[in-house]
């Protein structure tokens, strides 16, 4: 099946370019990217109506990168408008499928990213995530996904959702595809300021290098009574590979995960209600009658929340607590190493099935964030299978860290073959 | 019951922004200087606010805000940090504008100026001495909006100015007459030109003005109660003649208003300088939410003591400074010496004649030189920008008059001018003040190179023996 085709069946893709058609190079490396990264000359629309005659006049950093690289830009993935949502459901472009399962959803908010790497149809897809919406699609389409530390990768040129957690990163097939991936799109940028350089931390607490010793924290509280039948097994026996390999498994306390909810969803539909505002179709795009239901939803909260009167009570303490949760990570890490759990309380549910749960997203993304809240970098691979659809397991570093993660991950992955199935439906030819 | 003979005094607060002459803008690298340019051609997607870009803080106009701040004699905030201020408007792209809220750069400051009120009932010697002080509340940095451009039924919208730097300067409703803050207004713009971070030229919008003013009864010289509940914010004001007239207009229109018995509410109101009046636009703003938050994108700015003492080194003698300096080095009088520090390059030309001069002249300090250089520059009788040092000196060598300054001489000349006005002797001991500059004129056409301060002196004194 031809590109154009099989994105008629998944909708991975908003705009697909004229580079998507040829056939694959020697060497050409084909990478799609979330359509809420500017692309100088390429529609961009961040899956929303209002910017569906967008057209930017400049690129994002990451996007210069990847050009840079000799890298070539097959077209712009589907995802949830403007970012909110965790399903792709939200896009004013259409659901993004599931590669395996077209009545499911891909995950999101980089639903067209994931599904776009999981049916092939690119070497690897950049993707974004606020909290969730990288490892979440990862997980849920069966590929590998890497959210970096905050401030490892220039957002400027990325469509700001929640300015404080946003963070680039790459999706692929592999541990590999998305290590080199990242070494392209990671970086200072003056451009941008908050990015750092960031330095890993050398001295482990479970000894120097490798996976000997490596001290792995399993906290139980990610590990949820409520979530789908088998997945924490699936995920524990994933865990016990890297025990066979010489780390050593240790359940560790940590703060309820539902604490973060509160906390993320006000400082982000804050940030959120902050960075919608210039959509007000005087320079660019339609104006705000377009924003669909959920953006104005989460509008009109962050709203709420920054007014005087409230802005103590919400928007402030949100982030006193965001403190609290912070070094709640950083004590875990004076014990372990890194942190290891389920990436999503279940596999991916079927399409409609969440409409009319508002707050949907946040619970599906629990697990992620009091990461993203951290700011710390995060992995999510392939580990299994429940009613044949993916797993993902998710690695949690400390700050700056990303040469740990990937490293533990590459040698699940050498001891596994879960990222060597792939979905019936895929590209061919 | 009558209000008419209630009498009102003016509580005054200004509110300065100043345009800084960096070379880029605010938080983007789009030129600064967009004076004259054409629309929209000094943009990129930082100042324009689209999608996905962000801003990054320009480090010279944060040193020069601090510069500022401290030539204003703030209270520094070591740590500092840029908020959101969000409001909808045409002319911000963002939807919020980039500013200081919770921890200006700096606070707590102040600027002395002199104190009309005194020096009504005072000689001019003593109202050299008599400064009153301004409170200022807070100077911090923010970005300019981009400029409307009203015409037909269009409204046209040129973002040049978006995202150039601004400094606000706050006082505290510390002013209680027009005088002080067209004082104020000149010494401010005096010490930032001297500190070279802008021109601060009303009429090209680089220093923009909103006086807050609202009035509050007085019983004689008492004023009564707290501040009063309201105050007006006027906008549109673009001149020093237009600041007076406007503060004038409002003056009169609230007294009017206290005196009918209505309660005035806090508003905003635009000048028109053609008509010469005031006009409500909206309601103050004090109501407004402007959502603050801190800005996200921006990590907070930490200075060290170190870095801090740097700037302070950076900061040139100020007016104030210079003018005392000149006094007691030069021996002018306040008068002088406040005319020559107007303009720094004007003090650094006078150094540099007068310093030439003691190098050329065996007795250095003639005490009389010094004067002489003043006078000429004050009175405008060489272009002092076309000739070197060196020519100038030559001239006053070749046509100085050695005049000694017999005391006796001047003492012999005060009484019989005195004595041949009367008149004027008996006003000014009737309290007409003002009689004393023509009786100091007709001696200094004898002696017109003797400070008028000493010529007073002299005239008191006998004054008052007859």
């Amino acid at each position: 099946m031809g590109i154009e085709e099989l994105n008629k069946k998944l909708n991975a893709f908003i705009t697909l370019g004229e580079m998507a058609r040829l056939r694959w190079g020697f060497g050409e490396v084909k990478v799609a990217v979330k359509d809420n990264f500017c692309t100088k000359g390429m529609l961009t629309t961040a899956a929303s109506k209002i910017l569906s005659n967008f057209i930017p006049p400049y690129d994002a950093t990451v996007v210069e990168k990847v050009k840079k690289a000799g890298q070539i830009i097959i077209g712009k993935t589907n995802m949830d408008a403007f970012a909110h949502g965790s399903s792709t459901e939200t896009s004013d472009y259409g659901v993004v499928k599931n590669p395996w399962d077209l009545t499911r959803v891909a995950g999101g908010s980089s639903g067209g990213s994931a599904a776009a790497v999981a049916a092939g149809m690119c070497d690897w897809a950049l993707g974004s995530e606020t909290a969730g919406s990288i490892r979440g699609p990862a997980a849920w389409c069966g590929v590998v996904g890497l959210k970096p530390t905050y401030g490892r990768v220039s957002r400027y040129g990325l469509i700001a959702m929640c300015s404080s957690t946003d963070c680039p990163g790459p999706i692929a097939d592999s541990v590999e595809k998305v290590r080199r991936a990242y070494e392209i799109i990671k970086g200072v940028d003056p451009k941008d300021a908050t990015t750092q350089e960031g330095k890993e931390r050398q001295e482990g607490i479970g000894g120097r290098g490798g996976i000997k010793g490596l001290k792995i924290g399993l906290p139980k509280e990610y590990f949820m009574d409520s979530a789908q039948k088998r997945v924490n097994e699936t995920v524990l026996e994933a865990a016990r590979v890297l025990e066979k390999l010489g780390a050593t498994l240790i359940e560790v306390k940590t703060m309820e995960p539902k604490y973060a909810i509160a906390v993320y969803t006000v400082i982000q539909r804050s940030e959120v209600s902050s960075n919608l505002a210039r959509m007000d179709g005087v320079r660019f795009g339609l104006n705000r009658e377009a924003f669909n239901e959920e953006n104005m939803r989460r509008i009109m909260l962050g709203t709420h929340t920054l007014q005087s009167g409230y802005y103590d009570a919400y928007y402030k303490k949100a982030q006193h607590a965001r403190t609290l949760i912070i070094k709640d990570f950083e004590k875990l890490f004076s014990r372990v190493d890194l942190l290891l759990s389920p990436t999503m309380p279940s596999v991916a549910p079927k399409i409609g099935v969440t409409s009319g749960q508002a707050m949907y997203g946040e619970m599906a993304d629990v697990l992620s964030e009091a990461s993203s809240l951290a700011g710390l970098p995060a992995i999510s691979v392939p580990c299994g299978f429940v009613e044949n659809l993916p797993v993902g397991m998710q690695l949690i570093g400390p700050k700056w860290n990303e040469e740990l993660i990937l490293k533990i991950a590459q040698e699940f992955e050498e001891k596994t073959d879960w990222h060597e199935r792939k979905p019936n439906i895929a590209i061919s030819g | 019951m009558k209000m008419d003979n209630k009498k009102f005094s003016p509580i005054i607060g200004l509110e300065v922004h100043v345009e800084l002459a960096t070379k880029s803008k605010m938080f983007c690298g789009c030129p600064a200087q967009h004076f004259g340019k054409m629309p929209n051609t000094q943009t990129c997607p930082v100042c324009l606010g689209l999608p996905g870009a962000l801003p990054v803080p320009n480090k010279k106009a944060i040193e020069w805000t601090i510069m500022l701040a401290l030539a204003l004699d703030c209270h520094i905030n070591l740590e500092s940090h840029f908020d959101r201020k969000s409001y909808f408007y045409p002319d911000l792209p963002k939807g919020y504008q980039i500013t200081q809220y919770e921890r200006p750069f700096g606070y707590e400051g102040e600027v002395r100026i002199r104190n009309y009120e005194l020096s009504k009932t005072k000689t001019i010697l003593d109202t050299a001495r008599m400064t009153k002080t301004i409170r200022i509340r807070r100077v911090h940095l923010e970005e300019d909006t981009g400029k409307l451009q009203h015409q037909d039924r269009e409204t046209l919208i040129d973002f040049n100015r978006s995202g150039v730097p601004l400094v606000e300067i706050v006082t505290e409703p510390d002013f209680r007459s027009i005088e002080e803050v067209d004082q104020y207004l000149k010494k401010l713009q005096r010490i930032i030109r001297y500190i070279g971070i802008s021109n601060a030229d009303m009429e090209k919008g680089s220093m923009r003005l909103e006086p807050s003013i609202s009035m509050r009864e007085m019983r004689g010289m008492r004023e009564m109660g707290d501040l009063p509940n309201y105050r007006v914010e006027l906008k549109n004001i673009n001149s020093f003649k237009f600041v007076r007239k406007a503060l004038e207009y409002e003056i009169k229109r609230q007294t009017e208003a206290l005196r009918n018995g209505e309660t005035l509410k806090q508003e905003t109101r635009g000048y028109d300088s053609i008509k010469n009046l005031t006009f409500p636009q909206r309601g103050k703003e004090e109501a407004h939410d402007y959502r603050y938050f801190p800005e996200p994108d921006i990590p907070p700015i930490r200075m060290s003591n170190e870095q801090l003492a740097i700037i302070q080194s950076m900061i040139p003698e100020l007016p104030d400074q210079k003018c005392e300096r000149f006094q007691k080095d030069y021996g002018l009088s306040y008068y002088q010496a406040n005319i020559l520090t107007e303009e720094e390059e004007t003090a650094d030309t006078y150094e540099e004649i007068v310093k030439e001069i003691w190098k050329m002249v065996e007795n250095k300090k003639s005490g009389l030189d010094e004067i002489i250089v003043a006078n000429l520059m004050i009175n405008k009788k060489f272009d002092w920008r076309k000739e070197t040092a060196q020519e100038v000196v030559q001239r006053i060598l070749t046509s100085r008059r050695t005049i000694a300054v017999d005391e006796k001489e001047l003492e012999k000349i005060v009484q019989k001018v005195l004595a041949e006005n009367s008149k004027a002797v008996a006003d000014y001991k009737g309290g007409k003040i003002g009689v004393l500059g023509f009786l100091i004129g007709n001696i200094r056409k004898i002696f017109p190179n003797i400070r008028p301060e000493k010529i007073e002196e002299v005239i008191v004194k006998y004054v008052q023996k007859m």
